[in-house]
């Protein structure tokens, strides 16, 4: 079974490799919005005092755990035929894997991103100030030394996507050669009991995993004497 | 036209405890006064709220130009400068770090790069410009600290113990630096506990007690 899955990886099948690239395009689309939107979103709730911060970050660090499967149905019913956006015709497509994954990476990059500007010194804020950095360069100052942090928010995120499966699975529909991708063929052919293709798909995802992993250890790492003084 | 300072009867008190008690004082331009008084006296507070990073309870701290008294916002606050007694270095080069009061003024790419070299030559950083600043020993960051405030120089010069946690090498690189700003018709205002380094600098010694001061 093992070497059936490995001569699959290695003999490059096609079917395989356009699953493989699909979630690579879904999952960086959602994480390229997710980014967009999430680190502005966590900088500013670091930076700036307003009311109902407090509010805020915690419904984002509650969001970081949202059950895929509840997101999955909720974008199912805003895109199906009689939802509001049914008239975008947006469900079982691409589209519609890449709108639930960024919901779902959102609040990951923008809670990790405001712990990461939080976590700047404050000491930093005042130097910027003592050396004539207005409010907005004074702010920009912070984002920039929280970098690291805020890169491996993105990271971190990416793995999330990437290992997702209910809620792709809803939207999706899993349709072959159109939105079927690495997590949820695994679901499908292990189901079938078609072992080779699954388990050739997990090396992949598996490896991909472990890639996310050792780059987000080696960001953390270079963050890391930033703490010394 | 220098910029001058004056001291109007401010008072701050942290919860409920005053720390200054209408403090007064009208500092010449282009003189070099030195700070002293015992730890908890009041001499970081004072050059906070002297650097326009904290606002006095009572009392207010102006800035002059000839006659013509200066706003607080960016101008003034760009002719003045506090080297803090915990240097906070950003997680850069250390050439970035002395490029960083530069860079904010939107100063040209290569007055930049001559400058920033110019000053880490004088505190003797410029063989570290590469290095990440927060690999810097302790001495070389203070030293770090004042190249960065002195780079774009500033007319009002505040440093709050600028030389406790150093060698002697570093204080006598440091000591060396003030007194060439000195030269130039600066004002500089040190907060320090060493008589000795008030007397190379050829200051006037304020004393801070019960949260006023005094000139010795
Ligand atoms: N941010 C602050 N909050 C509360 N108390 C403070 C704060 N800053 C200074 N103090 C208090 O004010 C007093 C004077 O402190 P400081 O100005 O640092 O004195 P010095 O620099 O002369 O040693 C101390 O008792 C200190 O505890
Ligand atoms: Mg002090």
């Amino acid at each position: 079974m093992f070497e059936k899955a490995f001569a699959l990886i290695f003999n490059t099948d096609h079917e395989l490799f356009a699953i493989i690239l699909l979630s690579l395009q879904v999952s960086l689309c959602a994480l390229c919005l997710a980014s967009i939107a999430g680190v502005p979103v966590g900088a500013l709730t670091g930076l700036k005092k307003f009311r109902f911060r407090g509010g805020v970050v915690s419904l984002l660090n509650t969001f970081m755990g949202l059950p895929p499967v509840v997101v999955g149905l909720c974008v199912y019913l805003t895109l199906s035929r009689s939802g509001p956006l049914g008239f975008m015709s947006l469900l079982y497509t691409p589209s519609a894997m890449v709108i639930a994954q960024t919901i779902l990476a959102f609040p990951i990059v923008a809670s990790l991103t405001h712990s990461a500007v939080v976590g700047v010194d404050p000491v930093i804020k005042q130097a910027a100030k003592t050396l004539g950095a207005s409010p907005l360069q004074e702010s920009l100052t912070v984002v920039k030394e929280a970098r690291y942090g805020i890169t491996a928010a993105v990271i971190a995120a990416l793995g999330r996507v990437m290992a997702e499966v209910g809620a792709i699975l809803i939207v999706g529909g899993n349709i072959a050669g159109y939105t079927r991708v690495m997590t949820t063929t695994i679901a499908l052919e292990t189901d079938k009991g078609n072992f080779e293709l699954a388990l050739a798909l997990g090396i992949i995802l598996l490896a991909i995993s472990l890639l996310i992993n050792v780059v987000l250890h080696m960001v953390q790492r270079k963050g890391h004497f930033q703490d010394k003084k | 036209m220098s910029l001058r300072l004056s001291i109007d009867r401010i008072s701050k008190s942290y919860d409920g405890n005053a720390v200054l008690d209408g403090c007064r004082f009208e500092f010449e331009a282009g003189k070099t006064y030195a700070l002293i008084g015992s730890n908890g006296s009041g001499k970081s507070t004072f050059l906070r709220i002297c650097a326009l990073l904290e606002q006095p309870d009572k009392g207010a701290v102006r800035f002059f130009c000839g006659d013509a008294e200066q706003p607080h916002e960016i101008p003034l606050k760009r002719k003045i400068t506090l080297v803090l007694p915990k240097t906070g270095v950003f997680n850069s080069s250390v050439f970035n770090n002395a490029a960083y009061g530069l860079k904010i003024r939107g100063i040209a790419g290569n007055e930049i790069k001559e400058k920033a070299a110019r000053i880490l030559k004088l505190v003797k950083l410029a063989g570290k410009s590469a290095q990440n600043a927060q690999t810097l020993s302790s001495g070389e960051t203070q030293r770090l600290g004042i190249a960065r405030a002195m780079v774009f120089e500033p007319e009002i010069i505040f440093l709050d113990e600028p030389t406790a946690f150093v060698d002697a090498e570093s204080k006598g690189i440091i000591e060396e630096l003030i007194s060439k700003f000195k030269d130039r018709q600066r004002t500089v205002i040190i907060a320090t506990h060493d008589l000795h380094q008030a007397e190379r600098l050829d200051s006037q010694i304020l004393s801070m007690t019960e949260g006023r001061l005094k000139l010795l």
